[in-house]
């Protein structure tokens, strides 16, 4: 498979969240401010890489009666190690992640990418697809994030500055001023409600281009009939 | 033997389990034994920090030491203790109490007559945008504790306007508010309590 389509599918065509519907606990649970979505979609981003290329380099070794074991076995350590050297090492980061590191264990995404996807292919494309399934689920998460932040908060990207530090604190800004705020966007219902409009501004998005492209290839094969 | 025929024996599945069981263990292992000690800094640093917003006295002696373990209301509460020049001028301690969501738990801290110092919640659960005004980022509610004392306001005004006493509840949240006003005068209580003791009157360890 050739980077380009990985990284299509990663992104868009086959996105974790918007395409696969997996990982559906941490999107809903995290995704109250844009910065919280950010964080852990790149923490996330972190462990499918590292687990995608683990995997695919044990390949030979692992027998499809013990794969699943293995694979969730393997995810937790990596899970685990990040969580004690984010905590060790980067401590004021680990106050605003630390509560996230250890629910992706529990993202089936990351089990999912190695079973369908990083078992099968060599280290380098494994790598690649867990990079860019990583990035998709990202911009997926600070997409709802940000939603959900500004028509709840009116705010985007507030506490910016505790994940990336003070330098990107550039990126905090109130949307609407002297906004009341709307509980239910922050409250778990807000998410259903953004993640189904999402879900269904992309299938039209789909679907149009798919016509799109159907109209210009009605031509091309009437050429070829005559 | 090459690997296809290893592979499908039926032992192999046992030792390659237990093989990535041993592997990942010994890398748990290595990894707790290297960041061991920066967690138990970092969160020493984390409990320093807590403990100071609460005091806003000099001292000079090390917190975290100087510890005492009395029993409060809700279980053993750890002091600890702010000294100058050896007299303990400050202290400060855990308390909580049921909030909406849950327990709220907040630290205080105490000067040597009784006064607050300072309240500054911790953990909680209560409703976003209702119930979390009792932290400082969103509201100043929490400083409206600062300087009074068990006589100022009396007993009885502890309490939220509500209920008959001086602290403001919030629009749509009055569980909240009431269970720290709850547990600080529950924290003052003990302090009477247990004055002596803490405040090593009676001759306990310098």
């Amino acid at each position: 498979m050739s980077y380009g389509r990985i990284t299509r599918d990663g992104l868009w065509d086959n996105n974790i969240v918007f395409a696969q519907i997996l990982g559906m606990c941490p999107t809903m649970a995290v995704t109250s401010s844009a910065t919280n979505g950010l964080g852990m979609g790149l923490a996330t981003t972190a462990v499918l890489l590292a687990a995608n290329a683990l995997v695919s380099s044990v390949r030979h070794l692992i027998t499809p009666e013990v794969r699943i074991p293995v694979y969730i076995v393997l995810i937790a350590t990596l899970v685990t190690l990040v969580d004690v050297s984010l905590n060790a090492w980067v401590h004021d980061l680990y106050k605003v992640l630390g509560l996230y590191i250890a629910l992706i264990v529990a993202n089936c995404a990351v089990l999912g990418r190695a079973e369908a996807f990083a078992q099968k292919v060599g280290v380098g494309e494994a790598a690649m697809d867990g990079l860019m399934m990583g990035l998709g689920f990202t911009f997926a998460l600070t997409l709802i994030g940000g939603i959900r932040e500004v028509l709840g908060a009116g705010t985007l990207f507030a506490n910016a500055h505790l994940l990336l530090g003070s330098s990107f604190a550039f990126l905090e800004t109130t949307i609407i001023p002297e906004y009341k705020g709307y509980l239910l966007m922050i409250l778990p219902p807000g998410g259903f409600l953004v993640l189904g409009f999402l879900l269904a501004g992309k299938r039209v998005m789909d679907q149009r281009r798919a016509a799109r492209l159907a109209a210009a290839k009605v031509p091309e094969a009437e050429v070829l009939a005559s | 033997m090459d690997l296809q025929t290893l592979r499908g024996k039926i032992s192999y599945q046992g030792i390659l389990l237990g093989g990535v069981a041993l592997v990942t263990a010994g890398a748990l292992a290595l990894a707790d034994h290297a960041t061991q000690p920066d967690i138990k800094a970092a969160q020493k640093q984390d409990m320093m920090q807590s403990l100071q917003q609460v005091l806003s006295v000099e001292y000079d002696n090390d917190l975290l030491k100087d510890t005492l373990t009395l029993p409060g209301p809700n279980g053993d509460v750890t002091v600890y203790r702010a000294r100058k020049a050896g007299k303990v001028v400050a202290v400060v301690f855990q308390v909580q109490a049921i909030g909406y969501a849950g327990p709220v738990v907040s630290t205080m801290g105490l000067d040597s007559a009784g006064k607050v110092l300072g309240v500054r919640v911790i953990k909680h659960s209560e409703t976003p945008g209702l119930g979390d005004k009792i932290e400082p980022a969103k509201s100043n509610w929490i400083h409206s504790f600062e300087g009074k004392w068990l006589g100022e306001p009396p007993a009885d005004k502890w309490a939220v306007k509500k209920d008959g006493g001086i602290f403001d509840q919030f629009a749509g949240a009055t569980i909240t508010p009431r269970a720290v006003v709850k547990s600080v005068k529950g924290g003052l209580d003990f302090f009477e309590k247990n004055k002596a003791k803490l405040l090593d009157e009676a001759g306990g360890k310098s």
